[in-house]
């Protein structure tokens, strides 16, 4: 009898199965990658330390320091210390585990360092097929290459390092079927911030969601990786794309992707993984991508969010939307164009890869960031920031009037001391804009790099169309 | 780990649906390289005003709330952020069970590998929760069941092997350890 038709995600999980799951027990599932950072790993590697237990697969495990990491250049390179005590502790914290245990750590000052989910892909160790866990929930980025990647928490961590295995059931699968072209000024952080919106952000909750359809097919490998990064913020642990020839392309010739007759092998394999005719998925909905406008987000979550030329809803009577927007400092039924602004994040592993860098610097070229706004460029990791300059988009940051820095998460979370002051309005293309996320009473926009850049040019929440030539 | 049974305890209720766990434990305390000592800082920036005095206004700064062991709160509580800080500053504090009608999968995960029991209920028994702060409330585990001061008892789903672990406080680190013929068989497979 023929096999049934298989999605992408139920081929990866299979193939996985140390044990199958049962009514008693979930499925011992197989890791192929476990990634590691500074801020999610003591506390496993003090139960392996409990227990005399050794990291069973250091070959699969990659660590680097990204969350408390300092980004001002003589921080990281210089003499001067990292300034807050306790990040500077969890930072030589990884140093010591990954030494004592022998896993590999691309260190403070590694030229390979950067964020997690940026160095990943960028590294050629995030694969099609591979399952990838960390103990961070954007892990999702790494399901852009067809890569069954979703985020763990410390305990689970342990469990990893430990046996190379987690105790898992099975998620339900979610199809998102976008159709048609978007239109210039809108990307791939537009398109993931509506569906976002439309879904809720419970609305992926208990799935894996596969992104699908020819606007999918046509978006680039950052661009993927920006859709699936934001998969989490829509309570879906993981996103898929299926690998095709973009994805090849993309991974060919990377420093840790497989080589010559490796390659060959890998590719076969990689051919069969996209989701066969006819598969069912327990979820389904379509997107037209082709009335997509720039989205901006108003509230306290990414699933409020609006298109820019909009106004905020008006919800009487809810009261945990008045006290978003209360937060907010924002009224209902207000437009939110020309909202004023006082910081710009160009930065985080939703929006700091190269084209994004390249998309900000372009709107930006030939202009200033206004008076009275901050604007702080981040790239996702060292080499970005080495490839950023090699093209001297440093050079129009910085003519521009913006900070330029080392990669980190900075103030995507502000562990590192980057931070949003309270009350400032912050439009961030990082993917969280919780109350405090990026610092006490700040106040997070988020939108794309090309958004960003328009309303650090006028201060003003701007559509990036009016400002883009040609 | 401790094995839990039953609880018995009035319940604390935070309304707010969509509690993301940057609310639990924002990352200025995620510096931390222990497990210990969260509790201080659960909610800190609702619990404590810019000079770090407790907001009297806020739930779990009110008499009544002290000693609560359960915690009610709107949909898709635990959303955001894998931080495992955030059951654990709950534990810390001495939350014991969060109830709610829809709990975010890394965050249910990580309460249910920690001892925090993590019960969904239907819409119309979160709204007499949310109605009823200080309701006393007994979660069984053993048969999934929460009853109600009306009496009134409600089944809630919880997978089978994290109850099991629960009840008998097995850790599964150790089960997966008890696995390693399985594992090994895997890697000479692949
Ligand atoms: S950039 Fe932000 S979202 Fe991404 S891993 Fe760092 S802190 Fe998390």
């Amino acid at each position: 009898m023929p096999r049934a038709p298989q999605t992408m995600f139920e081929k990866v999980w299979d193939r996985h199965l140390v044990t199958a799951e049962t009514a008693d027990t979930p499925a011992v599932l197989y890791v192929d990658l476990h990634l590691i950072h500074e801020v999610t790993s003591p506390q496993a590697f003090a139960v392996l330390r409990e227990r005399g237990l050794p990291v069973r697969r250091t070959d699969l495990t990659l660590a680097t320091m990204d969350h408390s990491t300092p980004t001002r250049t003589e921080q990281v390179f210089g003499g001067a210390p990292i300034s807050i005590d306790s990040a500077a502790k969890q930072v030589r914290e990884l140093e010591t585990n990954c030494a004592a245990f022998g896993v590999e750590l691309l260190g403070l000052r590694s030229a390979q360092r950067g964020i997690v989910h940026i160095i990943g892909p960028e590294s050629g160790i995030t694969q099609p097929g591979k399952t990838i866990v960390c103990g961070d929930s954007h892990t999702s980025t790494h399901g852009a290459v067809g890569a069954l990647a979703f985020g763990i928490g410390t305990t689970e961590v342990g469990h990893v390092l430990a046996t190379q295995c987690l105790l898992q059931r099975q998620a339900r699968t979610f199809s998102i079927n976008v159709s048609g072209r978007l239109r210039a000024g809108v990307t791939a952080k537009d398109l993931i911030l509506a569906i976002i919106g439309k879904i809720g952000v419970g609305g992926g909750t208990g799935h894996v969601i596969e992104y699908r359809g020819e606007t999918i097919r046509a978006l680039d490998m950052d661009e993927r990786m920006t859709v699936c990064n934001m998969s989490i913020e829509a309570g879906a642990r993981a996103g898929m794309i299926a690998p095709d020839e973009t994805t090849y392309a993309y991974l060919s010739g990377r420093q840790r992707a497989p080589k010559g007759a490796d390659w060959e092998h890998a590719l076969e394999r990689w051919k069969q993984l996209p989701s066969d005719a006819g598969a069912r998925f327990d979820k389904e909905i379509d997107i037209d991508a082709t009335t997509l406008e720039p989205m901006i987000t108003y509230g306290t979550n990414p699933g409020m969010v609006i298109p820019i030329s909009g106004a905020i809803p008006v919800k009487k009577g809810d009261v945990v939307f008045e006290k978003a927007l209360a937060y907010m400092g924002l009224e209902a039924g207000a437009a939110i164009k020309d909202q004023l602004v006082n910081v710009v994040f160009l930065g985080s592993c939703t929006n700091a890869r190269l084209s994004d860098l390249r998309s900000a610097a372009n709107l930006l070229r030939g202009h200033k960031v206004a008076k009275g706004v901050q604007m702080l460029v981040v790239p996702g990791s060292q080499q970005v920031k080495k490839e950023a300059e090699a093209e001297g988009l440093h050079t129009v940051f910085i003519e521009a009037g913006a900070e330029w820095r080392e990669s980190g998460c900075s103030m995507c979370l502000g562990m590192n001391g980057d931070l949003v002051p309270k009350g400032q309005y912050s439009v961030s293309t990082s993917n969280r804009n919780f109350e405090g996320r990026q610092g006490v009473g700040a106040r997070t926009l988020l939108a794309s790099p090309l958004t960003a850049a328009a309303c650090a040019v006028r201060g003003r929440v701007t559509d990036p169309r009016e400002l883009m030539n040609g | 780990m401790e094995p839990i049974k039953t609880l018995h305890s009035r319940t604390a209720v935070l309304p707010a649906t969509n509690i993301d766990t940057d609310q639990i434990i924002p990352a200025r305390f995620l510096t931390t390289t222990t497990r210990e000592g969260l509790g201080r800082n659960l909610f800190a920036d609702w619990r404590y005003d810019a000079q770090g005095t407790p907001r009297p206004d806020f739930v779990l700064n009110r008499p009544e709330a002290q000693g609560c062991r359960v915690l009610v709160a709107g949909r898709n509580l635990g959303c955001g952020s894998s931080r495992e800080h955030a059951p654990w500053a709950l534990l810390d504090y001495g939350f014991r069970a969060v109830i709610s009608t829809e709990i975010a999968d890394i965050f249910r995960s990580n309460s249910l590998k920690n001892g925090l029991l993590p019960v969904v209920v239907d819409e119309s028994t979160n709204r007499w929760l949310i109605e009823h702060p200080g309701a006393e409330v007994t979660i069984d585990l053993d048969s999934a069941m929460l009853t109600l001061p009306t009496g009134a008892r409600v089944q809630f789903p919880i997978e089978a092997f994290s109850r099991y672990c629960l009840l008998n406080g097995i850790d599964e680190l150790g089960f997966l350890l008890g696995r390693m013929g399985e594992i090994e068989a895997y890697e000479r497979r692949v």
